[in-house]
């Protein structure tokens, strides 16, 4: 296991490189957009990373929901994390490129743009809470808000899908159309990303499982320097 | 607590001066942003009095279905939105001179429906923000992001009776879904947040 980490790593960085390249040099420049539209190369891989991230966290809350096992919350805590990370790559992108393109930073009526957003809004207000409860009740808790979050996403989008579009059609499973040299970019691109991002979920996921690790062997030390006859019962106290 | 609102209402009419046409544009919008305001001021009381004496440890015990004591703390709040609602609403119609152009009947179960939304989300996470650090701002933190669709139906539904437009019957419906997804999720998952330990 130990070993594996660093050959990842240099995996990753090699793709990594090797993505930017492809992207800057060997993509072939858009007809209409020039140059501008090169930041897909970005924007659409850590979307898609993203979104895959925010289905594992409702996986992990649901799993947790079910079994109460400390790794899927962890995993539930990590993805919602790096997913946050890569959903606000993507908000901060979309409009550097929508502003040459479409002459505006942000289309508020947009369908993909809002649910996007409030994706973002839902998992942040999800880490805040996170952060502000303490104790073991904070897991069930979080776990109960990835639910209600991952029941909110369907209703955002057809709540605006009454509005008209202005995104781009969706570059698979949609109506647009892609240049073949174009598209193996964007998946090299996306598969590099995805690299990074399980690297940087599972160094995440180790810190997490030691800080619980240490968390766990200081309250059973402060037990034991305590007062061992009623130790029990404070602990339990304390975490409410 | 009727004061806030009524405060609210009265710095949005200082705020925007508009003419009748505009009003009905944008009032959908304004009223129900005061009436979610509102609402998160009521709604952060819902479980501060259960705290006093360990009164919620005692429902905790007690044999009574936890989803009963939800839904009763639910309605207490869905009466008391509402009534603080009908108070406010008139105020809106004096400030902006409004006059409905749409069936107005519609407004009825846009208020039912949207109030409904508000209180049993905002019972719920109210119930979870209890448990957290500097509670009475983790309310709006969590309530506010799931509730963006039921804004916009709500908003978009008003604004549509309002000017008359266009139908308001897709809003309704998807309020009728919201509170019925939610209403559900919440029956599913508040015995589990209240004895989350």
């Amino acid at each position: 296991m130990k070993r594996v980490f660093p050959i990842l790593s240099i995996i990753t960085a090699v793709l990594l490189a090797y993505a930017l390249y492809e992207a800057l040099v060997v993509a072939p420049t858009d007809a209409l957009q020039g140059d501008v539209y090169r930041i897909i190369y970005y924007h659409v891989p850590s979307a898609w990373t993203a979104f895959l991230l925010f289905f594992i966290n409702f996986g992990a809350s649901i799993a947790y929901l079910i079994w109460r096992k400390q790794k899927a919350d962890i995993l539930a805590l990590v993805s919602a994390e790096v997913g946050v990370v890569f959903c606000t790559v993507v908000l901060v992108t979309g409009p550097l490129w929508a502003r040459p393109v479409w002459g505006i930073w942000w289309a508020p009526g947009d369908i993909r743009l809002t649910s996007t957003l409030v994706l973002w809004l839902i998992y942040v207000s999800y880490l805040v809470l996170r952060r502000f409860s303490s104790g073991s009740q904070t897991q069930m808790l979080a776990a109960a808000l990835a639910v209600f979050g991952a029941l909110d996403v369907p209703l955002v989008y057809f709540s605006i899908w009454f509005f008209r579009t202005q995104h781009p059609q969706p570059v698979i499973g949609g109506g647009g159309s892609m240049d073949p040299r174009m598209l193996h970019v964007l998946l090299i691109s996306w598969l590099a990303w995805l690299c990074f991002g399980f690297l940087v979920c599972w160094s995440r996921y180790r810190l997490e499982v030691l800080h619980r690790e240490v968390e766990e062997a200081h309250a059973m030390q402060s037990l034991a320097g305590g007062t061992p006859a009623k130790a029990s019962l404070p602990l339990n106290r304390s975490s409410r | 607590m009727l004061f806030f609102s009524l405060l609210v209402v009265v710095i949005f009419a200082f705020a925007f001066d508009p003419l009748a046409e505009e009003s009905r544009q944008i009032v959908g919008g304004l009223i129900w942003v005061a009436f979610l305001f509102a609402a998160v001021v009521a709604l952060n009381q819902t479980w501060a009095r259960e705290l006093r004496n360990q009164v919620l440890d005692a429902y905790r015990v007690s044999p009574a279905p936890a989803n009963a004591l939800f839904l009763a703390k639910a309605l207490g709040n869905f009466i008391f939105v509402s009534v603080l609602e009908a108070l406010m609403a008139p105020l809106f119609v004096v400030f902006y001179n409004l006059h409905v152009l749409g069936p107005a009947w519609q407004l009825i179960p846009i208020a039912i429906l949207g109030t409904w939304a508000l209180v049993v989300n905002g019972t719920f996470f109210a119930a979870m923000s209890l448990r957290t650090r500097s509670r009475e701002i983790m309310l709006p933190l969590l309530l506010f992001p799931i509730s963006i669709p039921a804004v916009l139906g709500m908003v978009a539904g008003t604004t549509a009776v309002l000017t008359g437009d266009n139908p308001a019957h897709f809003w309704i419906v998807l309020l009728l879904t919201y509170d019925v997804v939610f209403t559900t999720a919440c029956l599913a998952l508040f015995e589990t947040v209240l004895h989350a330990e």
